[in-house]
């Protein structure tokens, strides 16, 4: 029943240019001197792998067959990412900074016009190039739906401080109690780039606090076992038995 | 479709202005920013446009994006990147408030050669004038910059504000003028002549007239020793709930142990070699010993393997059976031949059927973390024999819950509604009944365990869910013959029971369950406080990485107990998980304890000894001294109001409170300048000081349930009649005077000490996940780091004939080479010995070896 994305039409790879980060329009002229990044703690290329890492996730799940070269703005210098690289130092070993973690954002340039900047653009952008428009939804409102959560994703997920993220997840465990997917029944990119958002809070979830978003759970679980989306990422652990019985040994 | 906008908010002027632009139609409604529109929210967000199928859009841009497109306009990439970084990284900056307002007109991007222009252009377009009339009636942007600047930030970034400030904003209240002089004339009441409370005299028994209050905290399973963590929510909390029960006059119990039995127990025996009840043993006196160390004050600390626990186990158990409400069923499991058993949960490993881990155990997977069914085991291994089990079909009980589940409900809304019930307990509880109960097995194919009295289920054990919460009974049955005047007196008795959250379910649902079915008339629980989870900096507990402080450790930090239950007490995960910090740690103790609360009843003290020969001088009260009278007169108020309701954590900041008004009452009458001035001055000086005090004396009192050895040094210090905290914990509190003038007091000295920086900075390097690479070290080089008394032992014996060995060469006066490697040999071998005996592996400094 569900095709695997990459089955899809293929298409050729963009070719790409680096960019020199602070150009003289675009959102990097309007950026705040004091950036947000410096003030953190986590190494700012590590920050800036976390979107390309994704990007070229999706990348491969669409079926792109070349991978795009991205670069990242946000600092004084831009960042070029090499997918293949460095990936074990991403897992587990910076736990905690993980939450703390700020997006640099992403760029993409195409030969076809002006970089394009910002995760949520590029990879709705990706996804009309692959011609699979209908993971931004098929109507009006669920598209509508659709940019709500990437949007959420980026506002809302990236950056959350550490004592928020429990009442994202409850906001998101509740709003899936009745769907299976965000934008309620069909598949979309919302739920590829929330499944990456939220990774690292379920890896790090225990398995009682996992029941205990059941509905997000589910549709984490869902989500990683869909067909080419996990890619890069490590698989959580998902019990589908309520258990509860542990708790005391 | 409806919009709901809220007025001068920037993200509803820009929906309303697309709104307008596009003249999609719907229906704008104005709704308060209070108010909580979308159900799966946790804040209240604005605007929110309602789609026709129902769902709810709470995100500006993509209202306004599906207003564009519906009116059948194109949405580019460039629109959306613009909105995604107005959404990611403009709102992000308070001082750009203004411009979101605007950039709706993003089909403008291509004239944005500088900021100031666009803003103009957009600005001038008359739809966006007619929206910010709507929303804000003003034009000028000055003044829709002003007013946005005024607004506060938008929820999601401004959440990392304090949480609990009620104290501090109930402190800054004012006193009316009636509040003054009743507090004065409370106060002027004294101590009459109150009697001097009884001792406590054991056996506590429920006594009629009185507020019998029993109160239990979580048993501690035997094996681990517990960390701040478990500490924090339930021995601690309990013990000052039960000692600010002794200070308001109620007949209280409180009882806690050891809960002893189960496979993880029979395990760390074969680890250990000793036999379970030898495990017990030892590990039972380093539970005591902690406890004790944190002044826990148990009425009695027992354990579970006590003949009373069987007794009164199979009590229960045959009332249950007797009554229908346990059946049987038959269970799969794995049966070792060899060792003539059945091999339950954690005592036959295999790969796991799911991740292929080849040392998962029967209950769990170590690796993936998934609950396996024993059989599932591939290649399973008796842990034991190592030999190959075989699946044999073993028949168990199971309590009966769905029969329990309409009689649980019922008495749970009756307790739930009259008692106590922390948030988090209500909830657990209600989604474990909402998912519907399910029968539970009370048995296990074990040794260790409380034996199951049923012949045909002879050579098995209770499981220790069903068999620990009976632990209470037994443990307050040890401790007392007529225990069942407590438990089977649910008329005359209020249960507390403290417990973390995991716990929360076997004592609101199993347990009860057990006892309803039982229908012995038991005593069932009517406050159920639970707290959330501590954290260590940041990350978890966790004893097999050597992360955070554990019970046995604290002692070691030279960090007084008091002090360490103060900041315990004072990040108690009351509502949510809080974080142990170190450098919090060092900062509370340095600004609270020591600045504030010592301060105050140090200086309070000296000026009495100091200026008036260590009595308490003549004093004449006037307004200013009746304010802060009310004012303390009514944080103790508060303080007994929610101890009264168990906020541990917020009723502590009441006490802070008042020495934070002592100190400013002090600072501001100058009672060291007064004192050499005329009898007037020195009469205002006098009453100051003895104001200040008798403050101080109540604080004693009030700090007795948190801090009691601080608070018993206090009463010494101010030499306090021992009625004194009985008089002003009457009813809903009163502050009186206690210490009336010519009341000689004592020595007064410091009662706090400066943490410093490099103390804290070791300690955190001592306690932080150092150990990790202390024991990777160990691995490599065989350098145990956490104490080994096996190895101890083996090692003392080596390093004695290294030095044998050492001293020969010497004296064969041998090669300075060959000396010196041995005796490089010999300090290794002493370092392992002191990492073995648990001390720091820090070789002691070299002894100059002249004499």
């Amino acid at each position: 029943m569900q095709k695997t994305l990459s089955e899809s039409k293929r298409c050729s790879p963009i070719t790409v240019k680096s960019l020199p980060v602070r150009s003289n329009h675009g959102p990097a002229a309007l950026q705040s001197p004091s950036n947000r990044a410096e003030q953190r703690s986590c190494p700012q290329w590590r920050r800036a792998n976390m979107a390309l890492m994704e990007l070229a996730s999706l990348e491969k799940s669409l079926g792109f067959k070349k991978a795009n070269k991205y670069s990242t703005q946000g600092n004084n210098k831009s960042v070029q990412f090499d997918p293949g690289g460095d990936r074990k130092s991403m897992q587990r070993d910076e736990e905690g900074r993980y939450l703390e973690m700020l997006q640099q954002t992403p760029i993409l340039q195409s030969n076809k016009g002006a970089p394009l900047i910002g995760l949520v653009t590029i990879a709705s952008h990706l996804v009309q190039e692959a011609a699979q428009p209908e993971l931004l939804g098929r109507t009006a409102e669920q598209r509508a739906v659709v940019r709500q959560w990437l949007e959420y994703r980026v506002t809302q997920l990236d950056g959350c401080p550490k004592e928020d993220i429990r009442s994202i997840l409850k906001e998101l465990n509740q709003y899936l109690e009745d769907k299976v997917y965000l934008a309620g029944s069909d598949f979309t990119l919302a739920d590829i780039l929330l499944y990456y958002g939220v990774h690292h809070i379920m890896a790090d979830l225990s398995v009682q606090e996992k029941e205990q978003h059941m509905n997000l759970s589910r549709w984490f679980d869902h989500i990683q076992h869909y067909p080419g989306i996990r890619q890069h990422l490590p698989l959580v652990v998902v019990l589908r038995n309520r258990l509860y019985t542990g708790g005391h040994h | 479709m409806k919009l709901f906008v809220s007025d001068g908010n920037p993200h509803c002027l820009k929906v309303l202005a697309v709104a307008e632009l596009t003249g999609v139609k719907c229906d704008i409604c104005h709704a308060s920013d209070d108010e909580r529109l979308v159900p799966f929210l946790s804040h209240p967000v604005r605007p929110v446009l309602l789609l026709p199928c129902g769902q709810h859009l709470f995100k500006a841009n993509p209202i306004c994006l599906y207003f564009l497109e519906v009116s059948g306009r194109d949405v580019c990439d460039l629109t959306s990147q613009w909105l995604e970084w107005e959404a990611a990284e403009l709102q992000v900056y308070l001082t750009f408030h203004c411009v979101p307002a605007f950039d709706v007109h993003l089909f403008l991007v291509d004239k944005l050669q500088c900021v100031a222009r666009w803003f103009e252009q957009v600005n001038a377009l008359p739809v966006c004038q007619t929206v910010a009339q709507r929303v804000q009636q003003q034009k000028s942007l000055e003044s829709l910059k002003r007013f946005l600047q005024k607004q506060p930030l938008p929820p999601a970034r401004c959440r990392n504000a304090p949480l609990c400030n009620r104290a501090e904003e109930d402190a800054e209240r004012e006193m009316t003028d009636e509040e003054i002089q009743a507090a004065g004339a409370t106060w002027s009441r004294g101590l009459a002549d109150r009697p001097t409370p009884a001792e406590r005299r054991h056996p506590i028994l429920p006594q009629e007239g009185k507020r019998n209050v029993l109160i239990t905290s979580a048993l501690p399973y035997v094996n681990n020793v517990p960390h701040l963590g478990n500490i924090i929510g339930c021995v601690l909390s309990a013990d000052v709930f039960a000692r600010y029960g002794r200070l308001r006059g109620w007949n209280a119990l409180f009882v806690c142990g050891t809960d002893e039995y189960g496979t993880a127990t029979e395990n760390k025996a074969r680890e250990e070699g000793l036999s379970p009840q030898e495990i017990c043993d030892k590990y039972h006196a380093v539970h005591a010993s902690i406890y004790k160390w944190f002044q826990i004050d148990f009425d009695h600390f027992g354990r579970t393997t006590t003949e009373k626990q069987t007794e009164i186990a199979q009590d229960i158990f045959w009332r249950l059976y007797d009554r229908g409400f346990l059946i049987p069923d038959t269970v799969d499991q794995l049966h070792c031949e060899n060792c003539q058993r059945f091999l339950a949960d954690r005592f036959v490993e295999g790969i796991c059927p799911n991740c292929r881990y080849p040392e998962a155990r029967g209950d769990q997977c170590d690796k993936c973390g998934r609950l396996i069914n024993a059989v599932e085991l591939k290649d399973p291994q008796c842990k034991v024999c190592k030999r190959t089990p075989v699946v044999r079909s073993s028949a168990h009980l199971f309590l009966d819950l769905p029969k329990l589940e309409s009689q649980l409900e019922q008495w749970l809304e009756q307790s739930m509604s009259t008692g106590n019930w922390t948030s988090n307990a209500r909830h657990i509880t209600r989604s474990w009944l909402r998912d519907g109960l399910k029968p539970r097995c009370i048995t296990r194919d074990l040794r260790w365990g409380t034996p199951v009295p049923h012949p045909d289920f002879s050579g098995k054990v209770f499981y220790v869910w069903f068999d620990a919460p009976i632990g209470y009974l037994s443990i307050t049955a040890s401790y007392t013959d007529e225990w069942e005047k407590w438990w089977k007196n649910p008329e005359k008795v209020e249960l507390y029971n403290f417990m973390a959250k995991d716990n929360v379910p076997f004592h609101s649902v199993v347990f009860p369950c057990s006892l309803l079915g039982a229908q012995d008339n038991y005593t069932l629980v009517s406050n159920l406080i639970a707290t959330e989870y501590l954290n260590y900096e940041d990350t978890k507990f966790s004893k097999s990485r050597g992360v955070g402080v554990f019970g046995d450790m604290a002692k070691d930090t030279d960090i007084p107990s008091d002090v360490w239950r103060f900041y315990l007490l004072y990040l108690r995960p009351e509502g949510q998980d809080s974080a142990f910090s170190w450098a919090d740690m060092a900062l509370k103790n340095n600004s609270e304890l020591l600045n504030n609360l010592g301060n105050f009843i140090n200086r309070a003290g000296m000026f009495a000894s100091k200026f008036f020969e260590g009595r308490v001088p003549q004093m004449e009260l006037q307004q200013e001294d009746k304010r802060l009278l009310a004012q303390v007169g009514f944080e103790l108020r508060q303080y007994i109001q929610l101890l009264d309701r168990v906020r541990i954590r917020d009723a502590l900041k009441c006490i802070l409170n008042i020495s934070r008004h002592g100190n400013q009452y002090i600072q501001v009458n100058e009672p060291w300048k007064k004192i050499k001035g005329g009898d007037e001055d020195r009469l205002r000086a006098g009453t100051v000081t003895g104001v200040s005090v008798n403050v101080a004396c109540l604080l004693s009192a009030m700090l007795r349930p948190y801090m009691p050895a601080v608070s018993a040094t206090i009463r010494e210090q101010l030499c306090a009649p021992a009625n004194c905290a009985d008089a002003m914990f009457q009813g809903a509190g009163s502050f009186v005077c206690t210490l009336p003038a010519g009341h000689r007091i004592g020595t007064i000295s410091p009662l706090f000490q400066k943490l410093e920086a490099e103390q804290i900075e070791s300690l955190k390097r001592r306690f932080g996940g150092q150990q990790v690479s202390a024991r990777r070290f160990s691995f490599l080089g065989g350098l145990p780091t956490s104490a080994n008394p096996e190895r101890a032992k083996q090692l003392l014996q080596e390093v004695a004939e290294q030095g044998d060995r050492v001293r020969a060469l010497k004296a064969q006066k041998a090669e300075k080479t060959l000396i010196t490697a041995e005796v490089a040999k010999l300090l290794q071998l002493k370092k392992q010995l002191a990492a073995a005996e648990g001390k720091n592996p820090e070789p002691s400094p070299q002894k100059g070896k002249k004499k």
